[in-house]
């Protein structure tokens, strides 16, 4: 049943070529809450082996080459395929406001979501770089056409990174596919790779697909790509884009070279932890909100990298349920930032922003951004600490030295946060010449709750801001009910992703 | 074996003649041959696939120079339905003069790709190429009115003969060596002798002649102007059924005539023969289009250097050998024929309408004809390799044939070489199509009535093929090695 998942996001997308402009963001709600209902249903339905990476549909394709049309499914996979439901919903709904070429853009928008449902179902190799590969051309439209800031080159960035992981992805899966007979990643997993293959054609594959992660140093395409990107195409990057690296190479690079992956894989967690302590650093130093967002989803990111490093059963759950907790927190982020905030007062200079006095002119966006740094700081309660505690467990078994500087680089993660919230939203005229150093925002964090008399000094300068729009509401709230969901209860996720984990053959 | 077999066994060439000569007649005596001609060779040309279909599977005459196999004639089809998705380009280049003249040497250099591709006897295989060259030569200087054309045909014509004359020195030292023309032959006399110096020189003589027709670097010096300066179907079938038979052919020669002397072109044991120097070729191809490439702001010549990029790549099937190496080679090389036939015909339509076919030309395509910039995207990401499309399939098969020959994945380096080209690639693939749908469309630039009917409905199908190759490639795929024998 989920395989519809697919089949209704393209099929959306085709009618979405064919019937006039009015009927666009319709049609693409329905699609994308079509795809959501029919993984949710498959979530809270009981017959389903997700221990194991179990075949929902195959067909043979290119009989001739081995190739076979072959959908799977476990724990890991019905996380990822719920959280793109989500991120492609809030996307459509954070989007409302898209008129210009609305047609093409949700067309692109739509072709994204199914090919990754494709990615988090395929268990065909070359099905899943197939559908790997068709995501990055609608998210160079996405950006190119629709973006803003400096638009067509972060565009191309994005892409030329996404192409460069794909052409070693490439290598690596034309590899297995010679050496080990099969392109059924079921059968792959059971064969046995020679050492010598998997000391050079592991590091090829999980680096190619890393790039699509935000591996330091090949993340920089992630902030300029998200700044350049609309509301939704950042959203779906963080949300979805991100995610598709880390699970293809926890699927097929992990999965397949067990071997070459004990090999290398100290050298991803050094990789990882430079990647969370960097982007928090360089995060603090921002100006532009989106940039201080797209550095901080490369900083969780690398908490997903280090989780899948660790090589045991709990940091790689907690890997997998990051993946879901930062594709829910960052759409959030990324929707405050773009759609509520940048929409409004065209700007995202934290400096000019600081002087606008949002809270009071969006309280609506501000309790969003308020419950989304909460979140993304790891605060209990929502899904980030869920998912980091998890990884640090994890961690812990096997770098408790990696544990300490992650842990010092959480708390840049919440300086950093906490800074833009400040500055964002509650800042008034007088401090705008803040300085930007951990030290301050520490300060930052006693200042907070700012006193009612300062904010009331400008109020005809929010009059102007048009209020947050229902669909806007709809969107943030779903983002905010799944990271509350899953913090509160994380049990949910876990008892999904951890039998399916376990069933990996790293592990072994 | 009488006269009345004979022609039946080459009744399809013989019905193209036909049809050449009954369009020659037209361009003579009726005014509206621009559009009575491509009908007639369209028609001529429908009937000599027909009459491929209804050849029996297996003839062999006079020693190799007719040879019907299933291959042989699987790719007469593939060659003559390229020609017929380059003829109704004609109808919508309304500078040529003498519609009748060029479509019946567009037929005629049909009859070559015929001949080349249905023998399998290095004197049969010359006049071939000879008679393709030709008609090749005559096609690319058409528009006399164009210094470009006149200059694209003269630098065609000269590149083209000294190639030829070095082919056929080294058809005559394999003669000499081998007392023999027949490639089978050929093969027989070369098996267990050591690579002599002479031998190297024939081979590498008789490369030559094909690395032009295929426009591997550093033989690909005509390709750019001809491309660029050709009338617009002239390129098209430059670039689509002379290249395709070119392969055919280079593969039969080096797989069946030189087989013996294969070599090796593995990193850590290269052994000499021709797989080496075609590697090498196949490199520096893959480097030099690709990078020059980047540089170009003509469409047209931006798809001559990746023409040389993509000769590189579908060399490596033919260096990889064997059937598999030598059917990815196969498949790479129609689908991008098709794939090139396709391009062009969507720069005929806009250099139709803007004038010309520089990238400005094509800015705010997307808003101006969503069609021909839908088309352009397909006929580009699959050159660029991207699924769902057929390039992306042609590059896995192929990529994965070279990487599965040679003792320990000896062509990995080979491989890397290809996909680091791949990649270079997609960056001015994606330029292209930047200015057709991000750009916005330059204030002058009026709407035009878009392409005609004849130039849409190839554009529509051409997508088509590329579509349908990329999602069940097996449609090709299988008859291709179904047909190696």
């Amino acid at each position: 049943m989920i395989a519809w998942t697919i089949y209704i996001t393209f099929a959306g997308a085709i009618v979405l070529l064919v019937l006039p402009r009015v009927f666009a963001r319709w049609i693409a709600l329905v699609t994308a809450t079509a795809g959501f209902a029919v993984s949710l249903a498959t979530f809270f339905c009981d017959d389903v082996d997700l221990a194991h990476f179990t075949t929902i549909a195959r067909v043979p394709w290119i009989p001739a080459l081995g190739m076979n049309y072959h959908l799977a499914l476990d724990g890991i996979s019905l996380t990822l395929v719920l959280v793109t439901g989500i991120a492609a919903i809030s996307a459509v709904l954070f989007s409302w406001d898209v008129i210009d070429r609305a047609n093409e853009f949700f067309f692109w928008l739509l072709l994204v979501v199914g090919g990754s449902y494709g990615v988090f179902l395929s268990a065909d190799l070359f099905l899943l770089f197939l559908f790997y590969e068709l995501v990055i051309v609608p998210k160079y439209f996405l950006i190119a056409i629709f973006g803003s800031t400096n638009k067509e080159y972060g565009a191309m960035k994005l892409t030329l990174y996404s192409f460069f992981g794909g052409a070693l992805v490439f290598l690596g899966i034309i590899a297995v596919y010679v050496s080990g007979g099969s392109l059924d990643l079921n059968e792959l997993a059971q064969f046995q790779f020679a050492p010598q293959l998997q000391s050079w054609a592991f590091p090829v594959l999980f680096l190619g697909f890393a790039v699509l992660a935000g591996i330091w140093p090949l993340h920089t395409w992630a902030p300029t790509g998200h700044v350049a990107a609309p509301t939704a195409g950042s959203m779906l990057l963080a949300g979805i884009v991100m995610k598709l690296g880390a699970y293809a190479s926890l699927r097929v690079a992990m999965n397949l070279f067990p071997q070459g992956f004990q090999m290398w894989r100290t050298w991803i967690a050094v990789l990882a932890v430079i990647g969370i302590v960097y982007a928090a650093a360089v995060a603090l130093r921002q100006r532009d909100l989106k940039f201080v967002i797209g550095y901080s989803s490369v900083s969780h990111m690398g908490f997903v990298l280090l989780g899948l490093a660790t090589a045991n059963v709990f940091g790689v759950s907690g890997a997998v349920l990051q993946m879901f907790s930062h594709g829910v927190i960052g759409a959030l982020l990324f929707a405050v930032a773009g759609r509520m905030i940048y929409r409004r007062t065209h700007t995202r200079e934290l400096d000019a922003l600081a002087g606008m006095n949002l809270s009071r002119a969006l309280p609506f966006a501000a309790f969003t951004f308020v419950v989304a740094s909460a979140a993304s700081m790891g605060i209990p309660g929502f899904s980030g600490f869920a998912a980091e505690i998890t990884i640090l467990i994890g961690a812990w078994k096997s770098y408790p030295l990696a544990v300490w500087i992650t842990g010092a680089g959480m708390v840049l993660v919440a300086a950093f946060t906490l800074r833009a919230l400040k500055r964002t939203f509650f800042d008034v005229d007088g401090e705008s010449a803040a300085p930007s150093n951990a030290s301050a925002a520490r300060t930052d964090v006693k200042q907070m709750p700012a006193p009612p008399a300062q904010i009331t000094s400008s109020p005809e300068r929010s009059i102007h801001l048009e209020p947050i729009t229902i669909p806007e509401k709809l969107g943030a709230g779903l983002l905010m009910f799944a990271t509350l969901a899953v913090g509160l209860y994380p049990k949910f996720l876990l008892d999904r992703i951890q039998p399916a984990v376990e069933a990996m053959r790293f592990l072994k | 074996m009488s006269y009345l077999e004979l022609l039946k066994l080459a009744a399809p060439e013989a019905i193209v003649v036909v049809a050449a000569l009954a369009v020659l007649t037209i361009g003579l005596t009726t005014a509206r041959a621009l559009v009575l001609g491509p009908i007639v060779a369209v028609l001529g040309v429908a009937l000599a696939i027909g009459a491929v279909v209804m050849l029996p599977s297996h003839a062999n005459l006079f020693g190799g120079m007719l040879v019907i196999s299933p291959l042989n004639s699987l790719f007469k089809i593939i060659c003559l339905a390229l020609a017929i998705a380059t003829v109704p380009l004609v109808s919508s280049e309304k500078a040529l003069r003498n519609p009748g003249e060029y479509i019946a040497v567009l037929l005629l250099g049909s009859v070559g790709l015929m001949l080349l591709v249905g023998s399998e006897e290095l004197l049969m295989i010359f006049i071939g190429l000879e008679l393709l060259g030709l008609s090749l030569y005559v096609l690319a200087a058409f528009d006399k009115a164009d210094v470009h054309s006149a200059e694209a045909g003269l630098k065609y014509f000269l590149f083209g003969s000294t190639a030829s004359a070095f082919t056929l020195f080294g058809i005559s030292l394999i003669y000499g060596m081998s007392g023999t023309t027949a490639l089978a032959a050929i093969g027989q006399k070369l098996a267990g002798a050591p690579v002599q110096p002479l031998l190297a020189v024939g081979i590498v003589m008789t490369l030559i002649g094909f690395a032009f027709k295929i426009a591997a670097a550093p033989f690909h010096l005509w390709a750019p102007d001809a491309y660029q300066g050709a009338p617009i179907p002239s390129a098209a079938f430059i670039a689509s059924g002379s290249k395709v038979a070119s392969f055919v052919v280079l593969g039969k020669i080096v797989l069946v005539g030189f087989g013996p002397v294969h070599g090796s072109a593995d990193w850590h044991a290269m052994i000499a023969g021709w797989s080496p120097v075609l590697a090498a070729l196949a490199a520096f191809s893959i480097l030099l289009g690709n990078f020059v490439a980047l540089a170009q702001t003509n469409v047209r010549r931006l798809l001559a250097y990746s023409a040389v990029a993509h000769g590189g790549y579908t060399l490596l099937g033919v260096v990889a050998g064997g059937r598999e190496g030598f059917s990815a080679t196969l498949f790479y090389t129609s689908t991008y024929a098709v794939t090139l036939v396709g391009a062009f015909a969507v720069v005929g339509s806009v250099r139709r309408e803007t004038g010309g076919d520089d990238l400005q030309n094509f800015s705010g395509l997307a808003a101006r004809s969503p069609f021909l910039a839908a088309c352009m995207a397909i006929f580009f990401l699959s050159l660029a390799g991207l699924p769902p499309l057929a390039g992306f399939f042609g590059k896995f098969y192929l990529f994965s044939a070279a990487f599965r020959a040679g003792a320990n994945h000896g062509l990995l380096w080979l491989v890397a070489v290809a996909l680091f080209g791949s990649f270079v690639s997609l960056y001015y693939y994606l330029i292209v199509l930047k200015v057709i749908f991000v750009d916005k469309k330059p204030e002058s630039a009026t709407a035009g009535n878009g392409p005609d009917f004849f130039s849409r409905i190839t554009v529509t199908l051409l997508a088509a093929v590329v579509l349908v190759l990329g999602i069940m490639p097996q449609t090709l795929a299988a008859k291709i090695i179904a047909s190696l024998p």
